[in-house]
């Protein structure tokens, strides 16, 4: 352990990378500021809040449009964002990038774009309990509108999936499964490669939720083989209001369009249109170019770093903030998934989520409390909420020994 | 520790929470009202028997934070055995103490108990836990039929 940790410490020098995010250098109510809420949404380096000026400040123009210097330069700097997408992920074409406002969208876009087409009554749509309320919501509402069937694959005490009744619940009625990659609650990464290969034996698409997954694991799209993926450019160093569906070709090609407006269209007649080509069908109306050009500089910050390395420190620091929660008398900590990433959710006795997280803020530190948007989990596990810590690579060793210190003092201080 | 914070968890707010007075079901209770917050999940039920527009008994039941608990617990104490129009006229002083409304003399001369909330001020987000009982057993007063959401 203790030479597994120098090693990665080279590799990811936490100390160094703070350097590279302004707003982690900082007091909050008097104490350094400890930022624990990455899967929430993560902080910004220079280089990605500097591609937002420099875009602003230089190349600012709509895309695709002008034939002038800027909108081709604009254009340039959005086409380019999609190709390092394609490429992070291990997309073959950077036609099958569409943007999106974020993954809430994407998953939104599918419902209703391929969803509306070729989901019909008495369908069915797998989901899973652990699914965070942006995989669920959209196909509440599809399969309301459409007379579908919801069904899930339940979760364990482990907070993993139960794949005991996985292939009774499969039927020849089964549309699409949709489920997370990793659990915004449990921290769980699921055996997607199983999930996958299982769903396309029975000729079944999947869709990823990939929200906490792609800032935090390397991808490979066609390793996976996922029909459809979803995730968000904030999660991941990038501005707010920009995200990515990735899909195979062709399921874009025989999906109907998202919205309607400029730019998804090819030729437009007082009673029709014809539809652009993928991905431009799909992105009705001006972009988030900056927002683009921004989670392009992310891709970069992250490729500098290796996502195997962020991985892998990633890893540490998360058995080692496992390892000292453990030991807090009355401590517990919800999922035990053998293979999960650096989301923490937990209580502490009878303290409830809400003081805790306030006491918390008052010595620097932000922790997400609440039900986080997975009610489904917490029905289950019949709470109303439970604090989060989820960890990002800027995080260090050090933040995790004077949180867990912190933890203590607050289970003092609520005297229970 | 913060002395703002250390004023809002002040020991009575934290030893209400602990053990919380008149807690549990209230069984014949003639006006029995919910309170949620669907943000944090608190969810409270006020029970009450009034009779001859006093109130005779008061429970509640549910879970939230510490802030949420002790003063549903306050709140039972406080209106137990008062007629309804002075229930109500701490309703109004506990809603004016937690945003900061009245003036320290004010609140030290009529408020008692709930005084301790005035820490609640200092945090607007902590107003609609302190205020969620309060907000339920008031429209229970007020005869309303649905449940009280902060949310709405």
């Amino acid at each position: 352990m203790e030479t597994d940790m120098q090693s990665s410490k080279q590799t990811i020098d936490a100390a160094k990378i703070r350097r590279d995010f302004p707003v982690l250098n900082q007091q909050v109510h008097g104490k350094p500021l400890v930022y624990f809420d990455n899967g929430a949404t993560t902080q910004k380096p220079i280089a990605v809040i500097k591609a937002l000026t420099r875009y602003y400040e230089n190349d600012n123009a709509n895309v695709h449009r002008g034939i002038h210097q800027l909108s081709e330069r604009a254009t340039n700097g959005f086409e380019t964002a999609r190709k390092k997408v394609a490429a992070f992920i291990g997309a073959k074409s950077e036609r099958q990038i569409i943007f999106t406002r974020g993954t809430t969208e994407s998953i939104n876009l599918v419902a209703a774009a391929w969803g509306r087409k070729f989901v019909s009554e008495g369908d069915e749509i797998i989901l899973t309990e652990m699914e965070h309320h942006s995989n669920l919501i959209p196909w509440q509402l599809l399969a309301q509108e459409k007379g579908a069937v919801l069904k899930y694959l339940s979760i364990t005490e482990e907070g993993t999936l139960d794949f005991t009744g996985f292939e009774s619940i499969l039927s020849n009625r089964t549309k699409l499964i949709a489920v997370t990659h990793m659990s915004n609650v449990f921290g769980t990464i699921n055996p997607i490669k199983k999930i996958i290969r299982l769903a396309h034996d029975r000729g079944i698409p999947v869709l990823l939720d990939a929200a906490q997954s792609v800032p935090h694991l390397p991808i490979d799209v066609e390793h996976l083989d996922c029909d459809f993926l979803a995730f968000s450019g904030h999660k991941m160093l990038a501005p707010t209001g920009i995200g990515v569906l990735y899909a195979k070709r062709s399921r874009l090609e025989n999906m109907d369009p998202y919205q309607g407006g400029g730019e998804m269209i090819s030729s437009v007649w007082h009673d029709k249109s014809t539809w652009n080509e993928i991905p431009h069908k799909f992105e009705a109306g001006t972009p988030h170019i900056a927002g683009a050009i921004g989670l392009g500089a992310a891709i970069d910050y992250l490729n500098t770093l290796g996502m195997e390395n962020i991985t892998h420190y990633e890893q540490e620091l998360t058995t080692f903030a496992l390892d000292k929660m453990m030991r807090i008398p009355n401590m517990k900590i919800y999922g035990n998934a053998p293979e999960r990433g650096g989301a923490i959710s937990f209580n502490i006795g009878n303290v409830h989520p809400h003081d805790l997280s306030h006491f918390l803020d008052q010595q620097g530190i932000a922790v997400r409390a609440g039900h986080h948007c997975a009610q489904l989990i917490m029905r289950k596990f019949d709470i109303a909420a439970t604090t989060r810590a989820s960890f990002y690579f800027y995080n260090t060793f050090e933040e995790i020994d004077y949180f867990v210190e912190q933890l203590t003092e607050a289970q003092r201080f609520f005297d229970y | 520790m913060n002395p703002e914070f250390k004023e809002l968890y002040q020991e009575i707010i934290l030893e209400h929470n602990r053990s919380p007075r008149n807690f549990g079901v209230l069984e014949n209770a003639t006006h029995v009202m919910e309170g949620r917050n669907p943000l944090c999940g608190d969810q409270y039920k006020i029970y009450m028997i009034i009779e001859d527009d006093i109130i005779k008994d008061v429970r509640f039941e549910g879970s939230g934070c510490a802030i949420s608990k002790a003063s549903a617990s306050v709140m039972t104490t406080v209106v137990k055995g008062k007629p309804k129009t002075e229930a109500e006229r701490y309703f109004t002083l506990f809603h004016k103490i937690v945003t900061g409304e009245t003036d320290e003399e004010e609140t030290f001369e009529s408020a008692g108990k709930i005084a301790a909330f005035a820490g609640v001020a200092e945090f607007p987000v902590r107003v609609k836990c302190a205020s969620l009982a309060w907000h339920t057993m008031h429209n229970a007063l007020q005869g309303n039929k649905t449940s009280v959401s902060t949310e709405e």
